[in-house]
């Protein structure tokens, strides 16, 4: 169970020595009880508005130090179980426990240990993006120094700019900013980088990245971006219709790990494409046939975003039903 | 362990009122709208009413006492109200529905340091209105300043106006939906208060029914408190009571404060709906 480098956290929640959901890398059973090393723990958690029901029966445990994506249609829930797990939203059923505390009822010590960047974001302001981290700063036992943290969302140039004159992209780097400099332990990003440039994203990507390897940060992230969920969580978790379909490492949801790889190629003018568990001996009996290259070869495996809407019941002709359409002619290609 | 088990103590209260109280007055005092609005409109009307009904109201009582004497009173009133009640059901309007507010709230900052630093806000504009107004009529109007212990009944009357109206202001600011529709609603509901509250003309002047509606709300015995600061004794037998009634004054505007409290605990939200 390691990041997208491969990277192994602390190693004392490796897989093989624990038996508890979050360290198996799966979704927790309902009935299994509260993980109290998690940072935070989810049970059977149900949450309404008036007649609809947003959360309905979800269960999630999230290790601390790691980076956790939430993905997930519009309205699927991620952002009310977030605020539940902030403690802004109150639950209708279920069991809590965020840093061994309920969000419900923790005071400001345990605030303290939280950063919180919310999808809708923070005001209009007169003062200056430099002051408004300070501010912000002075709320926490040990915050950050509030250059070194502009510097870090690249808005040092913008420090002597009034809140209100930024730009959404330079709007959200400052909720980012407001939401690490109090140096949190489990950092909530819903949506951090709506808006963000491709430069201020990679950016971002290194600013979690360090985050969590640097300072020992957990993370628990929402993205409809699912080349940034690929790139920054140590497990990804798929939410639908307020439940949680699927939690696993971004290269094996969904089965993609062991899905079976699409073979296409060019034959006698049109396309072919073959579904196989075995793309290299296709590859290789494909090579003898044409007696050195072949036309056009392409080997794939399904993408992230291939088994996310498959899991979300968007796209019902899911990849690895390619193989009952076998060798067929696809105009998409 | 992944996490630092945290041992640094939190921040002292002080620290963090200074900070809200900063961060408030340079709020006010960078926008410029609020500035001119709550600020200079007073001071306007000041300049304007000085210098067109200039004549004299003592006559009644055998005393000589120009007008702007008398609207000294009342504009400080509409001043405080403006600083006060307006201010604080635009502003914190604003900040819920802008997410100023939620933010705050997913900080381990005391929730009441919010209103600290509201309250410095309140006090610094509303000894500024105090301050231009005086300065203006003493300089362009020869109005006469208070003088010993008139100051200290303007001290209680001022203080303890912006307390009630600061209260119900917050209290406001839960109806709204948002800044604009804070001051659609506010603004004129404080005109009419304004006209029917002895602010712009003498309140013997106004319908016995509308003195009766007015004697409801805090900003009538704001501005006759008021007149018992800047108007000799002979006027108070122009006062509907025929007396200043600093007593009732006083426990009007006590009783607001209350209302004013337990309609804020009841309804203030950190969040929209
Ligand atoms: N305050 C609210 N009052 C009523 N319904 C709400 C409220 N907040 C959310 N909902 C509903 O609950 C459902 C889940 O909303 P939520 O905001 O959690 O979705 P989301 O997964 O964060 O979506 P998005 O990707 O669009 O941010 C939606 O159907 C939404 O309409
Ligand atoms: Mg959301």
């Amino acid at each position: 169970m390691c990041g997208p480098e491969g990277r192994d956290v602390m190693g004392d929640w490796l897989p093989v020595t624990s038996t508890t959901a979050a360290h198996r890398g799966v979704r927790p059973h309902p009935g299994e009880p509260l993980d109290p090393d998690a940072a935070i723990s989810v049970r059977g958690l149900v949450k309404r508005y008036g007649a609809a029901t947003a959360v309905d029966g979800l269960d999630l445990d999230i290790r601390r130090g790691e980076i956790f994506a939430l993905l997930g249609p519009n309205g699927a829930g991620k952002t009310t179980t977030v605020e539940i797990c902030e403690g802004y939203r109150n639950r209708d059923a279920g069991e809590v426990r965020v840093l061994g505390e309920d969000p419900a009822s923790a005071g400001r010590r345990w605030k303290a240990q939280l950063g919180i960047v919310l999808q809708s974001g923070a005001g209009d302001s007169q003062l200056t993006v430099r002051e408004l981290v300070r501010a912000q700063a002075s709320y926490y036992p040990d915050a950050r120094d509030a250059d070194e943290v502009l510097e870090l969302v690249g808005l040092t140039e913008k420090a002597r700019a009034r809140g209100r004159t930024l730009s959404g992209g330079q709007r959200r780097r400052l909720d980012v900013a407001l939401g690490i400099v109090g140096r949190p332990a489990l950092l909530f990003l819903d949506e951090p980088t709506t808006g963000f440039d491709p430069e201020a994203r990679r950016q971002f990507w290194s600013l979690i990245r360090s985050l969590r390897d640097d300072l020992g940060t957990t993370m628990l992230l929402t993205t409809h971006y699912l080349d940034e969920a690929e790139a920054l969580a140590d497990r990804v978790g798929v939410i639908a219709r307020g439940r949680l379909a699927e939690v696993a490492v971004p290269s094996a949801l969904g089965g993609r790990g062991s899905a079976p790889a699409v073979v296409t190629w060019r034959e006698d003018g049109v396309r072919r494409e073959r579904a196989t568990a075995t793309p290299t001996a296709l590859v290789r009996e494909l090579a003898e046939r044409f007696g050195g290259e072949v036309p056009e070869l392409a080997v794939a495996r399904p993408t992230l975003e291939d088994v996310y809407l498959r899991m979300i019941g968007k796209r019902p002709e899911a990849a690895d039903d390619a193989g009952a359409r076998d060798e067929r002619e696809d105009p998409a290609w | 362990m992944v996490t630092t088990t945290r041992t640094a103590p939190l921040p002292s209260l002080a620290s963090v009122y200074r900070t809200r109280a900063v961060v408030e007055l340079k709020e006010f005092s960078r926008q410029r709208e609020a500035v001119v609005f709550t600020l200079l409109f007073p001071v306007l009307l000041l300049l304007v009413f000085g210098a067109i009904l200039d004549y004299d109201i003592g006559g009644t009582v055998g005393v000589s006492i120009g007008f702007v004497q008398y609207f000294l009173a009342g504009v400080t009133a509409a001043g405080i109200l403006g600083a006060s009640l307006q201010n604080m059901a635009i502003s914190i309007a604003t900040e819920r529905s802008d997410g100023t507010l939620k933010g705050l709230a997913g900080t381990p900052m005391p929730r009441h340091a919010y209103f600290v630093g509201k309250v410095a806000q309140v006090l610094a504009v509303t000894v500024a209105i105090i301050a231009v107004l005086l300065l203006v009529g003493v300089a362009f109007y020869d109005v006469e300043p208070p003088r010993g212990r008139d100051w200290l009944t303007f001290a209680w009357v001022a203080g303890l106006g912006a307390a009630a109206c600061t209260l119900l202001g917050i209290a406001i600011s839960s109806l709204a939906k948002n800044g604009r529709s804070a001051s659609a609603t506010v603004t004129p509901i404080a005109l009419v208060l304004q006209f029917i509250s002895g602010v712009f003309f003498q309140f013997s002047q106004v319908p016995e029914w509308l003195q009766t509606v007015a004697a409801i709300f805090p900003l009538k015995w704001m501005a006759q408190g008021l007149r018992a600061v800047f108007l000799p004794d002979q006027l108070a037998a122009v006062e509907p009571a025929g007396t200043w009634e600093l007593g009732r004054v006083a426990l009007v505007l006590a009783a607001w404060c209350v209302v004013g409290l337990v309609l804020c605990v009841l309804t203030f939200r950190w969040q929209d709906r």
